[in-house]
């Protein structure tokens, strides 16, 4: 459904500034119907590749294709149509004050020329399927962050797009906000079988929601996959962010990682080595979450006590089904810090004094 | 002294004149002084339509405008008048350069009246498919009409001290007044009157644009 090929953004030089590479040679495949995410730390250039997709930003090269046409090659015109099937929210809402929560989501269907009778009921339809059918005469400003949300979600979905692009749609959001967003977005991409390009840095979100993910650090994809193989995948950067585990230092005996999942719960490989085999097991670190709806973790033992029996034994365990491995400090890839910094005004800052301060690009 | 009987119609007239030089120089001060801003906030660089040559040269144009002091574009603007109306003299031939000095003041108003709008809205808009024009008609202007109804209620209030000062050149109105009866006849008691006339004026067209504004701004 979306298909980026080789993508490059680059934003010129301008007032003295270096020209900054946002995004750098990206790939990116996202299926039909697919809840994918894109992580990574501030100014790693996710924002700018949520606005690769509808065209917001050009990019420098590369190609786009959204639901088998190629973006790429049409002109201002033919970009206009198609951003018609991409749906987009913001982290800071962008609702128009001068409009009531009804009339926000009617902008679009009025821009896509759609007759008055029709547009009411379109706009009744959807305030009710986010929940708001008894706010259509509140403006953004007597609505609750999560309420206005709910509204820039209706006003996304009014054009009947086959997209959907969320940038950082959560992150100003409280946790009680953000677990009802993402259950209507988890609701919406069900009941119209929507496809989901969802940017963030909160890996509770994509813990929550994605089917897949990427891991972008400065404009590249460093990681990716589905997330039910990326959380199998021995040393996976994204797998740490996902389940992250402290960093050991002190080593005492022998260290033990095991990949839990359904499939392979971490109950015989205790049962194996603190039962059957006697030794003195301790859980170092790790974490256990679930992950996509199932139950995924790693975590770190340290395993002291061992005449030679542990490398047999965990061999065993491995035949046996069991994801299960010796583990040295340090293995790991460390997580990043993935915390944006102080919330950027950027919702809220003067027009067009943008471009190279959007919050992804750096300077 | 008492000859308020003779006075009185002719400070009515004289307000009168007033009202109708500042009405119609305010309308045609944002027939142009708006899409004037406008031009210049969106071919500004980086902008919805980035044109940074023509925005520099339409900047120099209005800084011009801007800083002429007024009594200077009252005779520079004489022969464009005497061009458009067929005279200088009277409250016709002033709404020439009311007009002429207000329209790059209410213009650079404009502009950031609309910079004020969040990038984001724009953004959002665009991201549903709107063309450019779409974007200043359902965006730009519509969310900063609070801030652009006071920026016109500064300009009238600009237009009424201009057009006292127009009068000093037989434009007619309350300033002509105030000079001729007041200032040129000794009658501080006339001069004090128009004052005062002027500052009602001015009071009741900031008053009524500051309630307009607030009840536009739904905060």
């Amino acid at each position: 459904m979306i298909e980026l090929t080789d993508v490059r953004k680059v934003f010129p030089a301008r007032r003295g500034a270096a020209e900054v590479t946002a995004v750098d040679g990206v790939s990116l495949s996202v299926a039909a119907g697919e809840f994918a995410g894109v992580v990574g730390p501030s100014g790693s250039g996710k924002s700018t590749l949520a606005r690769l997709v509808n065209l917001l930003e050009r990019p420098t090269s590369g190609r786009v294709v959204v639901d088998g046409q190629v973006l790429t090659d049409l002109d201002d015109d033919g970009v206009r149509k198609a951003r018609r099937t991409v749906g987009m929210v913001f982290q800071h809402f962008n609702l128009l004050d001068s409009r009531t929560a009804a009339g926000n989501v009617e902008h679009p269907l009025e821009l896509a020329g759609m007759g008055r009778a029709e547009r009411r009921a379109r706009v009744a339809d959807l305030l009710d399927l986010v929940g708001l059918a008894d706010r259509h005469g509140s403006r953004p400003g007597q609505l609750s962050g999560g309420q206005k949300q709910r509204v820039a979600i209706a006003r996304a979905l009014a054009a009947r797009p086959k997209v959907l692009l969320c940038d950082e749609a959560t992150s100003a959001l409280d946790p009680a906000s953000t677990a009802g967003v993402l259950d209507l977005l988890r609701q919406v991409r069900a009941e119209l079988g929507l496809t989901v390009l969802l940017i963030t840095h909160e890996m509770a979100v994509v813990r929550a929601v994605c089917d897949s993910a990427v891991l972008l650090d400065r404009g590249k994809v460093v990681d990716g996959g589905p997330l039910a193989e990326v959380l199998t995948r021995p040393h996976s950067p994204l797998a740490a962010q996902l389940l992250p585990a402290p960093a050991v230092t002190d080593t005492r005996g022998d260290l033990v990682r095991i990949t839990v999942t359904e499939s392979a719960p971490e109950g015989r490989v205790l049962r194996t080595l603190a039962g059957e085999l006697g030794l003195d097991v301790e859980i170092v670190g790790g974490s256990v979450e679930t992950v996509a709806g199932r139950r995924f973790g790693r975590l770190l033992l340290a395993v002291t006590g061992d005449d030679g029996r542990l490398d047999p034994a965990l061999q065993r365990l491995r035949d046996g089904g069991s994801l299960v491995e010796r583990a040295l400090p340090g293995d790991e890839p460390v997580p990043v810090d993935l915390t944006e910094p102080e919330p950027d005004p950027a919702g809220q800052a003067p027009a067009f004094a943008r471009l190279l301060d959007s919050p992804d690009v750096q300077r | 002294m008492n000859d308020w009987s003779r006075i009185a119609p002719q400070l009515a007239e004289a307000t009168w004149d007033t009202l109708y030089m500042v009405g119609v120089s305010t309308v045609l001060t944002v027939l142009i002084g708006v899409p004037l801003g406008v031009l210049l906030t969106i071919t500004a660089p980086g902008a919805l339509s980035p044109r940074p040559v023509f925005n520099r040269a339409l900047g120099l144009v209005v800084n011009l405008g801007r800083s002429l002091p007024f009594i200077i574009l009252l005779v520079l603007v004489a022969p464009v008048t005497r061009g458009l109306v067929g005279t200088t003299i009277g409250s016709t031939a002033t709404i020439v350069p009311l007009t002429i000095g207000a329209v790059p003041f209410l213009a650079r108003l404009v502009e950031t009246s609309l910079r004020e709008v969040s990038h984001g809205k724009v953004e959002a808009t665009l991201s549903m498919g709107a063309r450019r024009r779409d974007v200043v008609r359902t965006v730009l202007l519509p969310e900063a009409l609070p801030s652009l109804v006071a920026g016109v209620t500064v300009t009238v209030v600009a237009l009424i001290s201009y057009s006292a000062m127009a009068g000093a050149i037989g434009g007619g109105g309350l300033g002509d007044f105030a000079i001729r009866y007041g200032y040129q006849q000794f009658r501080t008691d006339i001069t004090l009157t128009t004052v005062v006339l002027l500052l009602v004026l001015v009071q009741l067209l900031q008053w009524a644009g500051d309630r307009w504004a607030r009840r536009l701004a739904h905060v």
